[in-house]
């Protein structure tokens, strides 16, 4: 009775081993592939300044221009005016634009609309958009982060 | 000499066997069979999708500079490039219906109840990877609107609670959506879903045949049945040839729209909408405002349609009574709802 107790012992002892072995050689293959499958953290744009474009544009219109990676948004108000935001939409991560009609920024993915300050007027966003500061620079609109 | 080599072959390979496990095989029918089928449409249309997927392989490529123009000279300079291209979309639109009506008539017909609960969960995960198979496919082209499609599909991603960021990277392969967002795709489209899914459809028909079809019979009654083979096959090719009418048809008659080539600087044109089968999902986050008690909309939006596909997968667990004991009336109302959420939902996100 006693021996085979010790037996089971040691067999358990054995499954343990074996098993934990096992599951550790397991962990040590899946580890890389799993960190292999996350993309590198790529250094943050030190874009803080940016031309965007000739001063040239109409009142009471918009144009698209990049800020370092991501898209951003022009305006010039009715008054003529510059304004400088982001063009990605705080709802969803779409690119915005801007609708003369009703003198807002509209996004068309799920309606969310933003006044000139960048501040949400309606639908589903639920942060403002980030602003930039615009100035003229001889003929070029330079619009800086902040 | 054919009879000969036929012969051999079934002899080492053993078909016979085989020969008899299929003279012996039945099926149930009774009035409610047709649904039956639509499981093995599906399957038939996944069967299309690798074999269409392989041809368009042939001339598809991967990155942002080459992929719009690549499937813009399948369609417009391979012989038959438009119709290959136009069978794969209509055909992985056919499979996401087929697939959803599959689920429904297991649902109404509760033939997920005990001992078949791993069929059903094997089929729900089945469902799932049709539609990823959908989403990673709709980039490949890298046209306008699956580039925004893409981007707010992986930014739900990043509203998951405490996992929300790096699976919004892991899927993008970076912040933005880019080139390498496209690469990922790609690999996830030909080579991670379809081995995943091939496994999964390998468990989830091992699971039909070890515990037979449902069949809803009253209680004493026995259900009559028909040999699988040649009765059930028969009739299954039926649907597969009826299904490749509706796919060649639809495919010929209405081509798949190419679109206009994705730019990351402009903005989301008015009416984008994403496929049929995000509809209701992509009108009720444009109905949640943007703060609902302490949650963001979109976070609450991704919270509860997570919580109901997960509460829905679960439902051999809500609904325990054995297969022959009488309907569930509250699940029954809650399948009717969902269907009629889906269909309410889809249609207000189409026009409005």
């Amino acid at each position: 009775m006693e021996e085979h107790e010790t037996t089971d012992g040691r067999r358990r002892l054995i499954r343990a081993l074996l098993g934990s072995g096992f599951a550790a050689s397991i962990a040590s293959f899946l580890y890389p592939a799993v960190r292999f499958m996350a993309p590198p953290q790529a250094a943050e744009s030190a874009v803080n300044q940016v031309s965007a474009g000739k001063a040239d544009l109409k009142p009471n219109t918009a144009r698209i221009f990049r800020f370092g990676a991501k898209p951003a948004l022009l305006v010039r108000t009715a008054t003529g005016e510059f304004r400088a935001f982001s063009a990605v939409c705080t709802h969803l991560n779409c690119t915005v634009q801007y609708d003369n009609e009703k003198r807002q920024i509209w996004c068309a993915c799920h309606n969310g609309q933003f006044d000139l300050n960048g501040k949400v007027a309606g639908g589903p966003p639920p942060r403002p958009l980030e602003q930039y500061t615009a100035h003229v620079q001889g003929d070029e609109v330079v619009v800086i982060r902040g | 000499m054919f009879r000969r080599v036929l012969g051999w072959v079934s002899n080492r390979a053993g078909l016979d066997g085989a020969r008899d496990f299929l003279k012996h095989k039945t099926v149930p029918a009774h009035s409610g069979a047709l649904w039956y089928y639509f499981g093995g449409v599906t399957l038939f249309l996944f069967v299309i999708q690798v074999l269409t997927g392989m041809l368009l392989l042939l001339y598809y490529r991967p990155t942002p500079t080459e992929a719009f123009e690549s499937v813009q000279f399948i369609v417009t300079q391979v012989e038959f490039g438009w119709l290959i291209r136009s069978v794969h979309s209509w055909a992985a639109n056919l499979m996401v219906l087929t697939a959803l009506i599959h689920m429904f008539s297991v649902f109404f017909l509760k033939a997920y109840r005990k001992p078949r609960e791993l069929t059903w969960l094997s089929g729900i995960a089945l469902l799932f990877l049709t539609l990823a198979f959908g989403f990673s496919g709709y980039l490949l082209p890298w046209n306008t609107l699956a580039y925004f499609a893409t981007k707010v599909g992986t930014d739900m991603g990043g509203a998951v609670p405490v996992v929300g960021s790096f699976l919004r990277r892991f899927l993008r392969g970076g912040e933005e959506v880019t080139g390498a967002t496209l690469t990922r795709f790609f690999g996830f489209h030909v080579a991670v879903l379809p081995g995943l899914t091939t496994l999964l459809l390998l468990a989830h028909l091992a699971l039909v045949q070890k515990w037979g079809i449902s069949s809803p019979k009253r209680q004493g009654e026995s259900a009559p049945a028909m040999p699988f083979y040649p009765n059930f096959v028969l009739r299954e090719l039926i649907g597969w040839y009826g299904a490749l009418a509706v796919l060649g048809t639809l495919a010929a008659l209405f081509p798949w729209e190419l679109g206009t080539k994705a730019d990351p600087f402009a903005p989301a044109p008015a009416g984008i909408r994403p496929e049929w089968y995000f509809l209701a999902m992509f009108f009720t986050l444009k109905l949640i405002p943007s703060k609902v008690l302490v949650f963001d909309g979109e976070v609450l939006g991704v919270l509860v349609f997570g919580l109901a596909a997960v509460g829905w997968m679960l439902m051999p667990f809500w609904d325990n009574r054995s297969e022959n004991e009488r309907r569930h009336r509250m699940l029954t109302g809650l399948g009717i709802f969902v269907i009629a959420y889906l269909a309410v939902f889809s249609v207000l996100g189409y026009w409005g």
